[in-house]
């Protein structure tokens, strides 16, 4: 019989404890559940190449975007052409994209456009640099979100020299370099 | 007209960002013909972490209470570590884990303005509750570290009892280290230093990966190092395990002391019967649990300032504090030549040496409390671990030890009991 009560009673507080810890948890961290993915900061980056070896994808879930209202669309486009091309066109010696994910469309003289396959871009940062040093700055890094599987911690952020990454909100999950992001969604 | 628009819109995001101005060297156009700018293209996030690989953990770690208790079946345990490896490690990626989901939670908890998702809380807390009514089901075949470490222990060998227990308190050393971490914001230590993740991810930095290798290796011969030694998330399973209600059991019915399961678990994790020669005058043994449960407040004490003696050399686990220091060096021309990217980064950014020796400074300031609680914890446990030690239990059959146990169901097939037998 008491056998029979001793048992009872570790089994309630066992639930009981089941509860509290639940709860406890619950109480310490359940008004702050809202899902956060990392972005990096473009105003912080310095283009030291890390955001393409130190993802744990291959190739990198970092990725260049050409921000097109800032962009010259320049004939000669800095962030395109290795430096010293003897023609302005687009053979690939002349490309400085490592993987040539630049693709460089003719507009109206004397303007050209831009836009990066995305599938190809390793995140190298050697456009957005030049782009930087030469240009508007208008390329620049950013995690594709629907490409980057969130990590615990991301990698890159812990290895990032300029300390760019930060947790952002679902809502708001890109991190534009002027904060004019008219044009990142197609109107509904 | 465009232009002149997206000029102002520009002057005015720039000032209210504050960080780099963008000044524009080359008007953006005015086209002429019909030219659309293209959108730039922003998808949402994949939803990683989403609801339906909660409902999977909650099934693997049911299926695997399945075959723990009614099945009792070591091949099936085995059959769901595959899956788990694949799933939970090549499919996620390691990431993110049971393991180091501790420290998001943590995070939660210590940091204000850090926030945790509720599938992350529900990875953190699932395990432990099933631990908590049938013991560490989740290390059997649901964990992805776990998982790979089960699965490459083929020669297992057993290591010296005594040792075990030495090496075992590595695990309460990470638990301490990582919240240390979590709360003066040095970052998550687990993932840092996570030896598989790298394989699962085919890439990681290098030593990440040679430690796994090695890791790996040795646990062909000492079956699942990482659980036994380090594993930070194992001493909150093994707290709730302790208490379990049901927890696997070596004899489906009454052990007959064949002695046969004896060196059948690779991870010392069965109770013997108690030793004639251990059995002793309680008295004696009572005594000196009293003068051991007395001394523990002493003990405790000097590990607090143990720990606090340490905290400058711990303070290194954080970047700042790291960084600081690597420019100090090279300030005083102690280091020069190689290239190292963060100090060189730092050189280039507006921000003086002072500045970041201050900020330095306030960290390690942090870590003074921080290592003295840490240094207070490792005394409580030893202190406990010696308690228990000092306090012999009669025990007349053999039996799975609650705590260390990973009901793994390597010692079924040992046993000749048979149900009903
Ligand atoms: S690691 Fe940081 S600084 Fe380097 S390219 Fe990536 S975001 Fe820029
Ligand atoms: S240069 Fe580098 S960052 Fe720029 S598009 Fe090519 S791969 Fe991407
Ligand atoms: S969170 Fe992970 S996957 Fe995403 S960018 Fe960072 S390291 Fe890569
Ligand atoms: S001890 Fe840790 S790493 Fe090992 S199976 Fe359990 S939770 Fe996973
Ligand atoms: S199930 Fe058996 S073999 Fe496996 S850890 Fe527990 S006691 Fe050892």
């Amino acid at each position: 019989m008491s056998e029979r009560k001793k048992l009872d009673r570790r089994d309630f507080m066992r639930g009981a404890a089941a509860v509290a810890f639940t709860g406890a948890t619950w109480a310490a961290v359940g008004e702050k559940t809202e899902t956060k993915y990392w972005q990096l900061d473009p105003a912080k980056c310095t283009q030291c190449g890390r955001c393409t070896t130190h993802c744990v994808l291959t190739p990198s879930a970092v990725k260049c975007l050409n921000q097109f209202d800032i962009c010259g669309y320049c004939d000669l486009c800095f962030g395109y052409l290795q430096p010293g091309s003897r023609n302005l066109d687009t053979g690939a010696e002349n490309q400085l994209c490592p993987t040539a994910a630049i693709e460089r469309k003719y507009i109206e003289a004397p303007y050209y456009e831009y836009k990066i396959h995305e599938d190809k871009c390793i995140g190298c940062a050697k456009c957005v640099k030049a782009c930087l040093v030469f240009g508007n700055g208008s390329f620049y890094l950013q995690i594709r979100q629907d490409i980057c599987i969130n990590c615990n911690e991301c990698s890159i952020a812990k290895s990032c020299p300029s300390d760019c990454f930060s947790e952002v909100p679902e809502s708001n999950p890109y991190m534009f370099l002027t904060g004019d992001t008219h044009l990142a969604h197609p109107p509904a | 007209m465009r232009y002149v628009s997206a000029l102002i819109a520009l002057v005015a995001a720039t000032a209210v960002q504050g960080a780099r101005a963008i000044e524009l060297k080359f008007a953006p156009p005015d086209f002429e013909t019909e030219y659309a700018m293209p959108y730039l293209f922003t998808p949402a996030p994949a939803g990683s972490n989403t609801w339906w690989e909660s409902l999977i953990l909650f099934a693997a770690l049911s299926l695997t209470t399945y075959m723990v208790f009614k099945a009792r079946s070591r091949r099936g345990l085995f059959a769901i570590s595959v899956f788990s490896l694949l799933f939970f490690g090549f499919y996620r990626k390691g990431c993110i884990c049971p393991v180091g989901s501790t420290q998001n939670v943590m995070a939660a908890v210590f940091l204000p303005d850090v926030g945790v998702s509720w599938v992350v809380v529900s990875f953190f807390v699932m395990p432990l509750l099933f631990s908590l009514f049938f013991g560490r089901v989740f290390c059997a075949s649901v964990c992805p570290l776990g998982a790979i470490q089960e699965l490459v222990a083929i020669a297992p060998i057993r290591i010296n009892p005594a040792l075990e227990r030495v090496l075992g308190l590595g695990k309460y050393m990470y638990l301490g280290l990582a919240t240390l971490g979590v709360a003066t914001g040095a970052g998550f230590l687990i993932c840092r230093w996570d030896p598989f993740v790298g394989l699962y991810r085919m890439g990681h930095s290098y030593n990440m990966l040679i430690a796994g290798a090695l890791m790996l290796l040795v646990g062909v011969f000492i079956a699942r190092p990482y659980c036994r030694f380090l594993c930070p998330y194992g001493v909150l399973l093994g707290w709730m395990s302790r208490f379990s209600k049901f927890h696997l059991e070596i004899p489906p019915s009454p052990c007959v002391e064949c002695r046969l399961c004896e060196d059948s678990c690779p991870y010392n994790a069965i109770d013997m019967p108690t030793p004639r020669h251990l059995v002793e005058d309680p008295a004696v043994g009572k005594k000196r649990t009293r003068l051991l449960v007395f001394l523990a407040p002493v003990f405790i004490l000097l590990g607090a300032v143990g720990g606090y003696l340490f905290h400058e050399p711990l303070s290194h686990i954080h970047p700042t504090v790291s960084l600081s220091e690597r420019i100090a060096k090279e300030d005083r021309g102690i280091i020069k030549g190689e290239v190292y990217l963060e100090s060189d980064t730092f050189r280039k950014e507006s921000k003086t040496a002072a500045t970041l020796h201050a900020e330095a400074l306030a960290v390690t300031e942090k870590f003074k409390t921080g290592s003295a609680l840490f240094g207070a914890f490792l005394a409580l446990i030893i202190s406990i671990k010696l308690i228990e030690l000092s306090v012999v239990k009669k025990r007349t059959i053999f039996e799975p030890h609650k705590e260390t146990c990973f009901s793994c169901g390597r010692c079924y097939p040992y046993c000749p009991v048979e149900e009903g037998a």
